[in-house]
């Protein structure tokens, strides 16, 4: 497991580079391995702009299949309407939320436990295509 | 002292050059804007490449400031083509939603430039016809004077 913690605006970075780091040992070819770089990126930015700071952490997955998981964990103010968070449209306004539909996208699975003052837990994975 | 969070902006005849060459961060990248609109106002540069081809990703940040500096430096009165965008970061961009807008891209330097200096051909063309018409009002105006 690869733990980035986010404090600062070049942590973004750090996640984002990590994750690209994670995803070429996983097999991931280029082009995924810019969609998770770039979806880490986001999420990473989500909890540096709306948290404050956090934390991102990276692994490897064998189950359901090979693949990329990825972590943002963070003690903000939360997500107050996590559907509405998931729809398009959504992403222009300014909000915990923003960009999550795109990264959706971009991602196989994304799970969000949210509670509202006290934090916020996404769970983003990637599988290797065979 | 070289600011670090700076990137080199070359210029040529009447254009700007720049060539990302290092993952932007997001101060990087306002800095970037920033750099770029001042040396427009400075050179008064009819246009402006930006070669992102080193760039392995660009997230929505970066491209809201790409889209954006473009849209500032064409009221500046320079066109903004960005060129070299990796294929990977083009399917990401469009699977993540983010439109550059207007922006206007070229695969390789050679064809941005090629298209800047078509369009600066054209603006000329159209600054001569002015000026032709304008001369020709101040001829009849002599006419109608004699």
């Amino acid at each position: 497991m690869t733990i980035v913690e986010i404090k600062e605006e070049s942590d973004i970075v750090r996640a984002r580079a990590a994750a690209k780091e994670v995803a070429a040992v996983v097999g991931f070819g280029l082009v995924d391995q810019t969609r998770i770089s770039t979806a880490v990126s986001e999420l990473a930015r989500n909890i540096f702009m709306y948290a404050g700071e956090g934390e991102v952490r990276i692994e490897e997955i064998n189950v359901p299949q090979r693949g990329i998981r990825v972590y943002f964990l963070d003690q903000g103010p939360g997500i107050q309407d996590v559907d509405l968070a998931l729809m398009d449209g959504w992403s222009t306004s300014n909000s915990m939320g923003k960009g999550l539909p795109g990264v959706k996208r971009l991602m196989d699975r994304l799970e969000i436990q949210t509670e509202l003052g006290s934090g916020t837990t996404v769970v983003i994975e990637k599988w290797v295509r065979d | 002292m070289i600011n670090p969070n700076s990137i080199p902006i070359l210029k040529l005849k009447e254009f700007l050059i720049v060539s990302i060459q290092t993952d932007l961060h997001d101060r990087m990248a306002e800095q970037l804007q920033h750099d770029i609109l001042r040396r427009v106002s400075e050179t008064s540069a009819k246009g402006v490449l930006i070669d992102i081809s080193a760039l392995e990703m660009v997230d929505s940040f970066i491209g809201r400031t790409l889209a954006d500096t473009a849209r500032m430096a064409s009221i500046l009165d320079a066109e903004i083509v960005i060129v070299g965008m990796k294929p990977a970061v083009a399917i990401t961009l469009v699977e993540l939603g983010l439109s550059l807008g207007e922006v206007r891209t070229a695969l390789n330097l050679d064809e941005g430039y090629e298209m800047l200096q078509k369009s600066l051909a054209l603006t000329d063309m159209e600054g001569e016809e002015t000026s032709e018409e304008a001369l020709a009002e101040e001829a009849s105006d002599d006419d109608s004077r004699d």
